[in-house]
């Protein structure tokens, strides 16, 4: 039991970080104060690598099927006899793989901020910021109490909103941070509701035991099934609740509002935050209750299916039609974690059925290299042409050859072109959608193409289209400390695929092979290849087709004479119609009535805020009668009425 | 004869604190307030400190008072924070002539707060009340110079006296049915008749005046702008804490047959209160009446702990007020030090605060965080224990109202916190002096609101000894 008592240190040492650049940071670590939170960090990784392959290759296996290895646990809190609160660490598959994710992207991200925060004044405070979201995300994944991720689940949203809004002085940044800890609080209060039902029937809030009494037939899962609200079990109820805090942190629709403006913060803390760690949060949380969901509340996984798969799509569409570099990222992490929570819900539980599942882990794995990789290269970029709009961008090639080489890997992947890692795990996720559910296929099928239109987009609009108005001046791609984890971001996006991933992680835990279709994976390549064509048209040289059609009717007509058919009808189809009329629309909705939506119910209150003032009068006389009717109308209700 | 003073041992030390000052003010009136103030803090250190030794358990005067574990630490938490308010004064004090008369009527007023929390006999409980109250009127009074504190006073005493006229209406009701005070009898002989529920009514609107859960509450925030920040922090913790803790005791002992209607009628105030409470927080301009209003927010939610009527509902309760205690009076002592040397009290004055006094800013930010219940500051945890206690009726209608409510606090006490780290001030508040005893509280407050989270030790041992229901 004992040997993995080392795997305490993983989540430690960036804490230790955190207490010592917090404390002495500013005053007497402030020059080194990178290099303290980037030795800690490596120094984690190193150790979860150790303890990832020492499970997978070791100890993990026994008869044949991965177990859950409970590292350290302690009861933490004795809440009442029979519910215990405790803080431990577990090991199983999901969780080993997370945290080489967690603790490499982070240790990427502690590099290359050496050079992108160079010079800031409160760089120490960054790095122990830094520090304290790595310690609560591996906390988060660690957790073997369901409480204990709910604490780290909260401290996680602290600390990116201590690191969204890093630059306080900027309004935006603090709205921003406001929103995005207001938003996903909200979503938490649907997490701790679900918690509390949760653990109400099952009288644990230990997952072992939570997982054991709500798949198995058991007194707790049958009182559970049988209490229900308003026509649907408490189980289903919990489960949904506990999704919603999912859906919170990881962006979902309708609760995604924040992840756009959460932008406003340090691009390398985007690349940690909105890439590969907290977003996926809510996908790591459905597939640790995986069983639960599957076996006993089928119902609350087609939530998450069909939550995830209209996220996809929406955040893709909403994509195309954004300017600023990093609004697009964020939106095609969206799309993508939409790709995560659909796979969940049209997985099966056993063996291969279990596809689903392995390949919703599968693509949050290669997602976490290319998505840091993009978002670390849009960082260049910023660095380099201090905006984040596309216009200001373009030709941006020849200035910076290792970003450029990297984001076309990293683009590539994302737009499912074999070999990149992306194709690997998408085409995963099509193939377990296709054997479930041809619906939602051709729903991600779609959502594949344009996902790979508006990352070509984005990469010929930075990197080709007009020439760039960067002189002779400019200060390059930025040091090494950045580059580095370009590169090496860029290698795992090259070989993460190539992992026979359901040898480790499946949902029942039994490993098994899985056969790779050539012939189904040619549509979805095509899909992707033609979304790509269509960006290079559109967008590899600086022209005007794309305003033109985008224009007025009579602009159309005029184009229409002068371009080549085929060209025109590409740029009706995807101008025309998927910008103005579902694009646009989509992401008016979005910025309106959504966004709209949340705003109506803060005006609502500051409304009611404002009529019940007048009740505070100052006149004591009213206060004594106010006091008396109060009393009358509780006699009247409590003797009269209700007894 | 030694049992029952060392039974006694809180009150005691507390008189003879008393009479100390009593004496010293007749004797040596030439005093330095300096001299006066480390004296009376030593003493209340001393008296803090004697609450942890030789506690015994036992009932006392034919069984109007009694005490045991639980109630000894109750004690304590109110000596504790007695010891902090004061510390956080002293700054304010100082300037004042009338430091023996502030301290005599403040060690009243928890003298009375001890016998009612130890009272085993209503009547007991009503003197324990009284005492506690009145004395407080003539501290809301304290500013003298200054219009608004006598009003405070005045409507504290009108609104006070009116909610205690009533109380004893009941209380004479309860005894016509039932002819006896005493809280075991009453727990037996009570049976729920309507003139009983009238009683009940009747003594649930006198604890509701005290911890100004709405509909009773319109007296607070006149009370709590007008009067001295001391007092308000005073009337905000100390006060309702000893409330809340007897509240929970003869809720769960002499009403125990009712548990059924009483849990609705928590259940009802819970609600309105949170949500008036934090309905009016967000529209408060002045920081005394908006922390005014977030505590009636914040009574909302021990509300809800209570209506669980369980041994983890009383530990809940206890743990959270242990934990209000420190976030309130982080978040007050920051509030006092400005209004002693600056004299500003409004939101809008603590704009740009952090650029000139960072490490206020901080305390203020973390005391607010625990209100607002972030982790993993303790009032994180004493919420959740809170809603998980209240849970354990199955109520989940009540749970979600109440982590809406969390939310829509979320919103308005980060506000507080933008205000003072990003919005610009054309006249910025000057570097404040903290001097060594608001320091010491602070710094207490900090250790509090940071550690309590964490040992669990603290939870497990109120648990210990808090009574299954």
């Amino acid at each position: 039991m004992n040997e993995y008592s080392y795997t305490a240190l993983i989540p430690l040492l960036p804490l230790a970080s955190f207490l010592l650049l917090g404390l002495f940071g500013r005053k007497y670590l402030s020059s080194v104060s990178g290099w303290l939170g980037t030795g800690s960090m490596l120094v984690s990784s190193i150790l979860s690598l150790i303890a990832a392959w020492q499970y997978f290759f070791t100890d993990g296996m026994v008869n044949g099927a991965y177990q859950k290895i409970i590292a350290i646990q302690y009861t933490w809190l004795q809440f009442s006899p029979n519910v215990s609160i405790d803080m431990g660490i577990l090991l199983d598959p999901i969780s080993a793989m997370m945290l080489m994710v967690v603790t490499f992207v982070s240790l990427m991200v502690h590099v290359y901020s050496l050079g992108y925060m160079k010079g800031e004044e409160r760089y120490a405070t960054y790095y122990a910021f830094l520090s304290l979201f790595t310690f609560s995300m591996l906390g988060l994944v660690l957790s073997s109490n369901i409480f204990q991720i709910y604490i780290f689940w909260e401290l996680v949203g602290v600390s990116s909103y201590l690191l969204i809004g890093f630059y306080f002085d900027r309004p935006a940044a603090v709205a921003a941070s406001k929103k995005a800890f207001i938003v996903t609080r909200f979503a938490d209060l649907g997490f701790l509701i679900g918690i509390l039902i949760l653990s109400f029937y099952t009288e644990t809030l230990d997952f072992n035991l939570l997982i054991e009494r709500l798949s198995t037939p058991t007194p707790q899962l049958t009182g559970i099934i049988t209490a229900s609200f308003m026509g649907i079990s408490a189980l289903t109820w919990g489960l949904v609740l506990v999704f919603i805090g999912g859906a919170g942190k990881s962006a979902m629709f309708p609760l995604h509002i924040w992840l756009p403006d959460a932008m406003e913060g340090p691009t390398p803390v985007s690349a940690l935050i909105h890439a590969a760690t907290m977003v996926v949060a809510g996908v790591f949380l459905v597939a640790r209750l995986f069983p639960v969901f599957i076996l006993s509340a089928p119902a609350a996984l087609e939530v998450v299916m069909y939550t995830g798969v209209f996220s996809a799509l929406l955040a893709a569409i909403i994509a195309c039609t954004q300017t600023d570099i990093k609004r697009v990222l964020a939106y095609s992490t969206m799309s993508q974690i939409g790709y995560m929570m659909f796979a969940l819900g049209v997985s099966g539980y056993y063996a291969e059925s279990g596809a689903g599942y392995m390949a919703s882990m599968f693509h949050l794995f290669t997602h976490a290299f290319y998505k840091s990789l993009l978002f670390l290269g849009a960082g260049a970029v910023i660095h380099l042409v201090h905006s984040n709009e596309m216009k200001d961008m373009g030709g941006l090639r020849k200035f910076m050859p290792i970003t450029h080489l990297t984001f076309l890997i990293a683009c590539l992947a994302i737009s499912g072109i074999p070999p990149f890692a992306g194709f690997f795990s998408k085409e995963a996720i099509l193939h377990a959608a296709h054997v479930n559910n041809s619906f939602i296929y051709w729903l991600a099928l779609i959502t594949s193409g344009i996902t790979a239109f508006y990352m070509f987009r984005l990469y010929f609009s930075i990197f080709w289209n007009k020439a760039s108005k960067i002189h002779d001046n400019h200060h390059g791609e930025g040091t090494w400390s950045m580059k580095i984890p370009l590169l090496l971001l860029a290698i795992g996006t090259l070989l993460a695929g190539f992992i026979p991933f359901s040898s480790f992680v499946t949902a029942d835990g039994i490993p098994y092979h899985s056969v790779f279709n050539i012939g189904f994976s040619v549509l979805p390549v095509l899909f992707g290849l033609s979304g790509i064509t269509i960006a290079w048209l559109l967008y590899q040289k600086q022209n005007e087709r794309a305003e033109k059609i985008s224009g007025s009717l009579g602009g159309l007509y005029h184009a229409a004479y002068r371009k080549f058919y085929i060209d025109e009808v590409y740029l009706f189809f995807t101008k025309k119609i998927v910008f103005n009329l579902i694009g646009k629309p989509a992401a008016w909705f979005d910025r309106n009535i959504v966004d709209g939506f949340m705003n109506l119910l803060a005006v609502i209150t500051q409304e009611i805020s404002a009529l019940i003032k007048e009740l505070q009068s100052g006149k004591v006389q009213g206060y004594a009668i106010y006091f008396f009717s109060a009393i009358c109308a509780l006699t009247i209700l409590f003797i009269y009425i209700l007894n | 004869m030694n049992e029952a003073l060392l039974l006694m041992k809180p009150e005691l030390i507390v008189t003879v604190i008393i009479f100390i000052l009593l004496i010293l003010h007749v004797a040596r009136e030439n005093s330095s307030p300096a001299y006066l103030l480390n004296l009376i803090n030593g003493l209340l250190f001393i008296n803090f400190l004697c609450g942890f030794f030789f506690n015994r358990e036992g009932t006392l005067f034919g069984d109007m008072y009694v005490t045991n574990g639980l109630i000894v630490l109750e004690k304590n938490i109110l000596n504790l924070g007695m010891l902090l308010i004061s510390l956080q004064a002293t700054d304010w004090l100082k300037k004042k002539d009338f430091i023996v008369e502030f301290y005599v009527l403040l060690l009243t007023t928890l003298l009375g707060m001890f016998f009612m929390l130890s009272s085993n006999n209503l009547l007991m409980f009503y003197l324990g009340l009284e005492l506690s109250s009145i004395p407080l009127a003539a501290l809301a009074n304290f500013e003298l110079e200054k219009r608004k504190s006598s009003e405070a006073a005045m409507k504290f005493i009108m609104s006070s006296a009116f909610s205690s006229g009533l109380l004893l209406f009941g209380i004479s009701m309860l005894y016509g049915t039932t002819g006896t005070l005493n809280f075991a009898q009453l727990a037996m002989l009570i049976d729920g008749n309507p003139l009983q529920l009238f009683s009940f009514i009747l003594l649930l609107a006198g604890f509701g005046f005290k911890i100004s859960a709405v509909p009773f509450h319109l007296w607070t925030a006149d009370v709590y702008e007008g009067s001295p920040v001391a007092v308000t922090s005073y009337l905000s913790v100390i006060s309702k804490g000893a409330i809340l803790f007897v509240m929970a005791s003869v809720l769960f002992t002499v009403f125990k047959p009712l548990v059924e209607t009483w849990y609705n009628m928590l259940y009802l105030l819970a609600v309105l209160t949170m949500i008036i409470g934090n309905l009016f927080a967000i529209r408060q301009q002045n920081l005394k009446r908006f922390l005014a209003f977030s505590s009636i927010a914040q009574v909302g939610f021990i509300l809800i702990g209570m209506s669980g009527s369980s041994q983890e509902a009383t530990a809940s309760v206890i743990y959270f007020v242990l934990i209000y205690v420190f976030s309130n009076l982080g978040a007050f002592g920051v509030i006092a030090l400005v209004s002693a040397q600056t004299g500003k009290e409004e939101i809008d004055d603590y704009k740009g605060f952090y650029l000139s006094n960072p490490m206020l800013a901080l305390v203020m930010t973390l005391s607010l965080f625990s209100l607002a219940g972030i982790p993993p500051t303790a009032g994180f945890f004493g919420k959740f224990f809170l809603l998980m206690a209240g849970a354990g009726k199955g109520n989940f209608v009540l749970i979600t109202i109440a982590a809406l409510n969390m939310v829509i606090s979320l919103y308005y006490y980060l506000r507080i916190v933008k205000v003072m780290f990003m919005e610009k001030n054309e006249t910025p508040m000057e570097k404040l002096q903290i001097s060594l005893f608001p320091r010491i509280s602070l710094l207490t407050c900090m250790a509090g609101i940071i550690l309590i989270g964490f040992t669990t030790l603290l939870y497990d041992y109120i648990f210990s000894l808090s009574t299954s229901f």
